[in-house]
């Protein structure tokens, strides 16, 4: 719909360059040539530009917003929130995104999205440097980085390859029990994973001299690797392997009858979903500077979850929208209830999302603007397969 | 839709992609369905006798082969360990019959389960405190939980049947608000129960110099209670309905039983299991806030290893996770969750609907 307003906003603006330079324009093949060429260019693109501006849509808008947003966010923004709340939020985002990925195109709850990048930033400290020179290798960031998301995602088909043996509700106590198992172990294990204490001092890299330890270039950093996951799902989803996992969701019978190998896509979808906790793990380790159990704990997990189902499952915008209200409540919620009492919050918000809207705020946006707004179905909503 | 939306012509092209397919249309033998599994799974096993008996020797073998050298090292620490592991087992098979009731019967996967322990360990305690009396304490702890998973079936489970995801999403969240609010009624101090005179001290057994009483009686509180759930499931009138329900719900409500209250007392035994099971543990340990995910990780390996919905699986699956956490822990501490990881990851790979498990 939005492509054919563009297509009848090109072509008036085509009628309109047209016009004046009559005698010059056949010649050339483009309309933006002549207007650059022509002395009546200037009036065409004035006009060519209030047409396309009338064209545009609100959701146009709302993109190169958030676009314009995300991009001068740092100008706007103090330090403090440039690295605690953006930064994290988009990192936060990025794991989120993978179970976004997983749950919602493929129809797998996966709890152990956090543990997989958990064990990413673990494994980035193991092989490159932290505070404990006994355990870690000291290798170049890149290689120890290489390493890290190999190992991860290699770990996330693995436990994929496990939780699809069953399905439905089976996976997400799979999972959950991968998750704490792996958390007790970090916090049991002294050899490698350097117990409770974990490790420190595990920095981001420095790279042709921009130092991004700093907020602005790690925010920029976490930025490109969001928007590039982002991107990627989106695409992702509309390749033939997306579709069929999609299909597989919605009937993995028939998708099986049809000659699909559901196993193989499923754990293929646990792998791609593992590669984007990944690289969210690794960023959240060098936010966080440090990685220790907690990092991976039951809580840690099931944030992840609330992330994913506070933005809506159903599209991939939903995690980075959940990561941003998750981590505004977690900074601010303790400014309006006790410190102590941030669980009871989030947990009562996560009640209500479940109880009142399964979709989350996505789906509650397309309920308000279904109700109160000019009628047109948002964009999720279109896309769901049922 | 934009113009390059899914047509229809796309099918072919996914087709071609799959290095990840198999070649269409062989078949596979493997459909995990309700009505093919249970034909196909009762067909294969009888081909794969031979087959079982090597996997049995394959993992028994070493197990035997380590338990000797364990004996002959150290026999006191190897029997000692052996029954600690026992008494464990008990405790999560307290925990996970209940669990196990409720999935198998509602397909509700309860991750509060692990709070309606603590609630039930935590009611329990301040009962305790105030009438002296350890008995009231265990009594309390059943009726509190059962009272609140009764609660939790009325007001919430029960206006979301068939919606598996949504419920255990709202279990979580439900234990996520009960364990803070647990953590700002009790604080974070840790506490622990006196059981009563008659079952304090230790007593002297032959192998074991000494074993702490009070454990040998949750040993045999849990088979007491183990034989009378089996009495309660296979010789009572409610019984037979939560086993009918359990193979087929619309089937049991069809010939006239009222489902819901069925399903309401068995959340609720399941539920005042866990809470005696948290007074009972509480005393043999002690109770602090983190015992819920504790426990409820091992009811969920338990169940996942022994198999959803069967109450025979969970002791089956308490006994090998209960052993293999105390033999863990006796014989190699920094490693002792993978060896409950691994007893899962196996049980997986050879049974993936547990041991005792049936196809849903």
């Amino acid at each position: 719909m939005s492509a054919a307003k563009w297509r009848r906003a090109m072509n008036s603006s085509n009628a309109a360059a047209l016009a004046p330079s009559r005698a010059s324009a056949h010649a050339l093949p483009s309309t933006l040539r002549s207007t650059v060429n022509d002395s009546a260019a200037d009036t065409a693109t004035r006009h060519w530009m209030s047409s396309a501006w009338n064209a545009l849509s609100l959701r146009h808008l709302a993109v190169i917003a958030v676009i314009a947003i995300a991009l001068l966010y740092p100008v706007l923004a103090t330090p403090f929130f440039t690295f605690q709340i953006g930064a994290q939020s988009l990192a936060l985002g990025l794991i989120a995104l993978s179970l976004t990925f997983l749950g919602g195109y493929g129809g797998m709850v996966s709890l152990a999205q956090m543990t997989v990048a958990g064990l990413a930033g673990y494994l980035f400290a193991i092989f490159g440097s932290s505070s404990m020179p006994a355990i870690s290798l000291g290798w170049p960031w890149w290689l120890a980085l290489v390493f890290a998301l190999t190992l991860a995602t290699a770990f996330a088909a693995a436990v994929g390859w496990l939780s699809v043996r069953t399905e439905g509700i089976y996976t997400i106590m799979i999972t959950l029990a991968i998750g704490v198992a792996f958390f007790y172990l970090a916090q049991q294990n002294y050899t490698l994973f350097n117990g409770f204490q974990g490790f420190s001092k595990v920095t981001a890299p420095s790279v042709a001299g921009i130092d991004f330890r700093e907020p602005l270039p790690f925010y920029y950093l976490v930025l490109v690797c969001a928007s590039g996951g982002y991107f990627f799902v989106k695409h992702l989803v509309r390749a033939p392997f997306g579709a069929a996992l999609q299909g597989i969701r919605d009937n993995p019978r028939r998708m099986q009858a049809l000659g699909y190998n559901v196993t193989a896509h499923r754990v293929g979808g646990y792998a791609v979903a593992g590669l984007l906790a990944a690289v969210g793990g690794v960023l959240m380790v060098w936010y966080n500077g440090r990685i220790s159990p907690g990092t991976v704990g039951t809580g840690a997990m099931i944030n992840i979850l609330i992330i994913a189902v506070l933005g809506g499952m159903k599209h991939p915008i939903g995690a980075f929208v959940g990561a941003i209200v998750f981590v505004l409540l977690q900074n601010f919620a303790i400014d309006l209830v006790d410190r102590e009492r941030f669980n009871l919050v989030i947990g009562g918000v996560f009640l209500a999302i479940v109880l009142f809207s399964p979709d989350g705020l996505l789906g509650l946006w397309a309920k308000l603007r279904s109700r109160f707004g000019p009628g047109t179905p948002t964009f999720k909503t279109k896309r769901r397969l049922q | 839709m934009s113009p390059q939306g899914r047509p229809k012509g796309e099918f072919p092209s996914v087709k071609h992609e799959g290095t990840l397919m198999s070649p269409p249309g062989r078949p596979k033998g493997e459909f995990r369905s309700a009505k093919h599994g249970g034909r196909l799974m009762t067909h294969r096993q009888t081909a794969m006798t031979r087959q079982q008996w090597a996997l049995w020797v394959i993992f028994s073998a070493p197990i035997a082969v380590l338990s000797v050298l364990a004996v002959t090292d150290n026999a006191p620490l190897f029997f000692k360990t052996f029954l600690n592991g026992l008494t464990l087992a008990s405790l999560y098979f307290l925990v996970a019959s209940g669990f196990t009731l409720v999935f198998g019967l509602m397909r509700n996967v309860n991750l509060a389960h692990g709070s309606l322990y603590l609630f039930g360990a935590y009611v329990g305690w301040f009962v305790g405190e105030h009438t002296g009396s350890w008995v009231l304490a265990v009594l309390a702890g059943f009726f509190a939980s059962a009272l609140l998973g009764l609660l939790m079936q009325l007001l919430v489970f029960r206006h979301m049947q068939g919606q598996d995801l949504r419920q255990t999403l709202v279990t979580i969240g439900l234990s996520i608000v009960l364990a803070d609010l647990m953590l700002w009624a009790w604080g974070a101090e840790i506490y622990t129960f006196d059981p009563p005179a008659w079952i304090y001290g230790s007593t002297t057994l032959p192998l074991v110099e000494k074993f702490p009483t009070y454990r040998l009686v949750v040993l045999l509180a849990a088979i007491a209670i183990g034989v009378g759930l089996w009495w309660l499931l296979a010789r009572t009138r409610i019984g037979m309905m939560i086993r009918a329900g359990v193979d087929d719900r619309g089937m049991l409500a069809a010939s006239g039983v009222n489902v819901q209250l069925v399903f309401a007392v068995t959340f609720a035994i399941g539920a005042g299991l866990a809470g005696l099971a948290g007074v009972v543990g509480g005393t043999a340990l002690s109770i602090s806030p983190g015992e819920d995910t504790r426990y409820l990780l091992a009811s969920l390996v338990v169940v996942i290893v022994g198999g959803m919905g069967s109450v025979g699986g969970a002791a089956i699956g308490a006994l090998l996770i209960g052993l293999a956490e105390q033999f863990g822990q006796a014989y190699a501490p920094t490693y002792s969750v993978v060896f409950t990881f691994v007893i899962m990851v196996v049980a997986l790979a050879f049974k993936p609907r547990g041991i005792m498990g049936k196809a849903a």
